[in-house]
């Protein structure tokens, strides 16, 4: 950390003096708070691969307005404290030019004041509703609001002649913010829900709250939450030998839900996502496709691993921020916030962003498809 | 004893106290500021903490409860039902001391094991509630737009003032601590630490001074509850866990058990080393659980102990041994 | 209100989970008897029997029994160093020292663990299929069934142990009076690694039977600790029968908890009891020793 700091010293020093009152070769700064440990840890760690990736490739090709570009991560151990504390290092200590993140909806409303105070736009790759309803000059947010995700699943109920739900969610925010809506969108598309259990997101068994489920008419169980908790519940059900149909969130976007749920678990259930994850199956003239398999293909290639949604939000916010320094030809925090809101048309991994004074998520139902788990492999529904 | 030992904490009270309004002028930028004040936070927590289990020999695995209690409620107050900032803050201060009493009461009768899982379920279920009341607490997700630290129509609105709040705050409870520790109950909590049943034969009511003590600590965490709620804006549960009660403990066992300046020592290094040491965040886990196995085998009093030792060390240099010592004699030079 | 089958399901929930606790307790009890140490690190043992088992199938391919054995001999090895390491330098030291000193390696291991392993979640085959049973409406598995089974032979074998055999009536003599003991010829320090190793043992038994149930994570322990200790105290300080007892019927109420009153404070039953039973009637349901008060 100080040599880096040092090292950037050093070379902005060299430059002053070479070219006197040249800043053109200054990196542009872009922080970054990622939950790399802690709890949130699988959302933070593909975010900073993904980002890191990114920089690399967008320096490569001779970065942005001729600058190179530095993406500083820091790490809030998915702590509201911690993020607090880093992003006033990256505002003071490290004058960044725009940040992204954080991981998760807690940490980024913790830092929602600092941004507004401190005037530097904010990509947040959290989901809940807050972060952008009612909308906040400095603050933007790449992932599909759960609203969408929701509606996704009623049209898809509903369309199945289905009335009578059962919902059973995470006690975390993903969860809490997801029953919220559920509870909040049923009666609006005709839904009735008859039981709502809860569970801890580190619960190792939930055959108590499934037995009441079963003890109900509920003709379908939507589950909300990320792993383990809901492979637990695809689990328990197939234990409890419960035949209902079950609905996830996009929260289990990852073949680790399949590999952890057991594929005899995991088969016929039915959830909305993002393209990412049935790239293969995606029309090749659909505009998503071409970076949708580059990024699968880069990401996988390097860190060996399957790509997540979740990485996906990451890759969405670095390119959104490089597309509004485009667009304003600056890299100075408040026209990069303007240039944000001057995206239009712009295809991320979530699908199609346009931004507004007004909107700052950009994204419709088109964002999700609905996908069905079949013999350990996502069948993307048309 | 001559003036100067009798008041040499006063001493060390004045050069804190010069330290703090010096050192924002030798910080590199204002983001330090934050860590200093965070770290004004632990160490109200840790001399609380330290009052407890340094000095009565009692533990508390839950203190963390407090903290966030104090917090909860100052912020529940001020942002959802509209109460004025000193109302909320001392609302909140004073609910979490008649928690403490009426918690303490039963549990301090326990000893030992029993007394530390009490207090370790206690915080447990405390963090649940939190997690769980989510009209109240706002769940999981946390809690916002707790207005700053006011009264009277005064604003703390930048860090710069924060902080000069916040260790004014701190100065002023450590010597309160300190004359504590040198009065009367300090000693009588000194001898409940070495023998319950000498300090009971010689007059000392025992649970009485136990749960003062219990109730001590848990206020030094309430202020530094509430501050927080203040400065942060913004709660969630995830701060006030066991992990962070864990962090407390820590902090009180590395400083030295004994020592209020051990707790300040404690507290500012391990609020400061992480920072310092971003490039091993990952193994800062170990760093804890590491930190209390080595110091509790091999420095028991902590930092305190430490510096003690080479104080003495590097005086003994100069101090020539009698031969009866065993040592070589050293001339002065 | 819940139907009869409804609660046969939570019963039955609740005695699997409630058998891992039970264990867990009967591994605190082991330490606490030689030693009157309460070794907070207890719950993370159980989190090793899984974790072992998984990665040595994972990394070294051995099939699921073996894998089992491998993983409940290296969590019983990693007991014995604990005990050398950690327990052995600061003997006869305050409480508190070694309540910090087990925390601390609580922490340890399970910092370890996440290192080494990472921090996801991770499953273990059944040990005999996973097709429940249907019994009066409600389903059981065939590992419940070795869940239950291995504990009552655990059971079973360790109060044999500690009637019939001369080391195991050692052992309850270094914990009535560590003194006396020695005096009489008896290794103290053996017996004290011995009992870590037992406990050791249990408690990773019981964490790699349940795995196939509830799925395994680097941190698995912490829970389970309480609540492994919760259940002693319910039991009775002291008593291995009343440990497993009382693991089983914390689960049990833990469930119930859960179907009939509310999911989402599950978690907080057993802690609720314990605080109930520390206040109240800290010797518990079936406990002789009696706890300190002032």
């Amino acid at each position: 950390m100080t040599m880096r700091r040092g090292m950037i010293l050093g070379i902005a020093a060299v430059v002053l003096l070479a070219a006197g009152l040249a800043q053109a070769a200054e990196p542009i700064k872009i922080g970054a708070i990622f939950s790399v440990t802690g709890p949130a840890s699988f959302l933070g760690e593909p975010e900073k691969n993904t980002a890191k990736m990114l920089e690399e490739d967008i320096n490569k090709s001779g970065g942005l307005l001729g600058r190179k570009v530095e993406i500083i991560v820091y790490d809030d151990q998915t702590d509201a404290t911690e993020a607090v504390k880093a992003v006033d290092r990256l505002i003071k200590n490290d004058k960044v030019a725009a940040i992204i993140g954080p991981s998760t909806s807690g940490s980024t409303l913790a830092i929602v004041p600092k941004v507004e105070e401190a005037k530097i736009p904010l990509v947040s790759c959290a989901a809940a509703r807050k972060i952008v309803e009612p909308v906040k000059k400095w603050v933007f947010k790449t992932p599909q609001s759960d609203l969408l995700a929701v509606r996704q699943i009623f049209r898809h109920a509903a369309k199945s002649g289905i009335k009578k739900i059962a919902i059973v969610t995470a006690s975390d925010a993903f969860g809490a913010a997801g029953r919220e809506e559920l509870k909040d969108q049923a009666p609006k598309m005709g839904l009735t829900i008859v039981a709502d259990e809860v569970f801890g997101p580190k619960d190792t068994d939930m055959t108590a709250q499934l037995t009441k489920i079963k003890g109900t008419d509920a003709q379908a169980i939507i589950c909300w939450g990320t792993n383990p908790g809901p492979a637990v519940i695809a689990r328990n059900r197939v234990q409890l030998g419960m035949k209902t149909p079950l609905y996830m969130s996009h929260g289990v976007a990852s073949k680790k839900f399949i590999e952890l749920a057991g594929v005899a678990n995991a088969e016929g259930i039915l959830l909305p996502a993002g393209r990412l994850i049935v790239e293969g199956q995606v029309d090749a003239k659909h505009p998503q496709k071409k970076l949708l398999a580059s990024y699968i293909k880069e990401y996988e290639g390097k860190f060996k691993q399957p790509v997540s949604t979740f990485g996906g939000h990451a890759w969405d916010a670095v390119m959104l921020v490089a597309e509004a320094i485009k667009i304003t030809k600056s890299a100075e925090p408040a026209a990069i916030r303007d240039g944000l809101e001057k995206v239009k048309k712009f295809y991320g991994t979530a699908g199609e962003f346009n931004f507004t004074p007004e909107e700052h998520n950009g994204l419709t139902d088109e964002a999700f498809v609905m996908v069905k788990i079949a013999k350990g492999e996502w069948e993307m529904l048309k | 004893m001559s003036f100067l030992q009798k008041n040499a904490h006063l001493g060390g009270l004045l050069a804190l106290a010069v330290s703090v309004l010096l050192a924002p002028r030798f910080l590199p930028n204002e983001y330090y500021l934050t860590i200093l004040i965070v770290g004004g936070f632990h160490v109200l927590l840790t001399v609380g903490l330290n009052l407890l289990m340094g000095f009565t020999g009692q533990i508390s695995l839950g203190h963390a409860a407090f903290y966030g209690l104090s917090a909860y409620t100052t912020g529940i107050l001020t942002a959802t039902f509209h109460w004025p900032v000193p109302a909320g803050f001392a609302a909140a201060v004073g609910l979490v001391v008649v928690v403490a009493w009426l918690i303490g009461i039963p549990t301090l009768k326990l000893k030992g094991h029993y007394l530390a899982m009490g207090t370790l379920g206690f915080g447990v279920i405390v963090f649940i509630v939190f997690n769980e009341a989510t009209d109240l607490t706002g769940g999981p997700s946390g809690f916002t737009g707790i207005p700053k630290l006011s009264a009277a129509g005064l604003v703390v609105s930048s860090d710069r003032q924060f902080y000069y709040v916040v260790w004014g705050v701190v100065l002023l409870l450590f010597a309160l601590a300190q004359n504590l520790v040198r009065s009367r109950v300090g000693r009588a909590l000194r001898g409940i630490h070495t023998s319950e049943a000498a300090a009971a034969v010689l007059g000392v009511d025992v649970a009485k001074y136990k749960v003062f003590v219990f109730v001590l600590s848990a206020f030094y965490a309430a202020i530094a509850g509430a501050l927080y709620a203040h400065y942060v804006t913004f709660i969630s549960p995830g701060t006030f866990s066991f992990h962070t009660s864990v962090q407390l403990v820590t902090m009180v066992v590395l400083g030295g058990m004994a020592s209020l300046w051990g707790a300040v020592a404690g507290a500012l290094f391990l609020t400061v080393l992480p920072e310092a040491l971003r490039a091993i965040e990952s193994y800062d886990i170990l760093m804890y659980g590491g930190i209390l196995v080595l110091c509790m085998i091999f420095l028991p009093g902590g930092l305190a102990e430490g510096f003690r030792k080479s104080a003495e060390a590097v005086r003994g240099l100069f101090v020539p041994k009698s031969p009866s010592e065993g040592g070589k004699a050293r001339s002065p030079r | 209100m819940a139907s009869a089958s409804q609660l046969l399901q939570y019963v039955i929930s609740g005695v699997t989970v409630g058998s891992t606790y039970g264990l867990t307790a009967l591994g605190f009890t082991m330490i606490f008897n030689t030693t009157e140490i309460i070794n907070f690190a207890q719950g993370e043992f159980v989190m090793l029997g899984g974790m072992l088992a998984v990665f040595a199938i994972r990394w070294g391919g051995v099939p699921l029994p073996a894998a089992v054995a491998l993983s409940v001999l290296l969590a019983t090895a990693i007991g014995v160093v604990i005990d050398r390491l950690t327990i052995r330098p600061v003997r006869g030291r305050s409480v508190i020292a070694l309540i910090i000193i087990t925390i601390g390696v609580s922490i340890l291991l399970r910092g370890g663990a996440m290192l080494l392993f990472g921090k996801d979640t991770y499953s273990l085959q059944a040990f005999s299929g996973g097709a429940p049973i249907l019994i009066g409406g409600a389903a059981l598995l065939p590992q419940s069934l070795w869940v239950v089974g291995i504990t009552l032979f655990t059971l079973l074998g360790m109060k044999f142990f500690f009637d019939r055999t001369i080391s195991g009536k050692a052992m309850l003599a270094c914990s009535c009076d560590r003194k006396a003991a020695s005096l009489m010829g008896i290794n103290v320090e053996a017996m004290v690694t011995l009992s870590f190793a037992f406990s050791a043992l249990v408690g990773s038994l019981g964490g790699v039977i349940l795995a196939p149930i509830t799925l395994t994570s680097f941190d698995v322990g912490i829970l389970l600790g309480l609540k492994g200790f919760a259940a002693c105290i319910l039991g009775g300080m002291g008593n291995p029968f009343g440990a497993v007892a009382g693991g089983v019927l914390i689960g049990v109420l833990e469930s119930l908890g859960a179907g009939l009153l509310s999911s989402g404070y599950k978690d907080a039953v057993a802690f609720v009891i314990l605080l109930a039973l520390l206040f109240v009637r800290p010797t518990g349901l079936f406990g002789k020793r009696m706890t300190e008060r002032v």
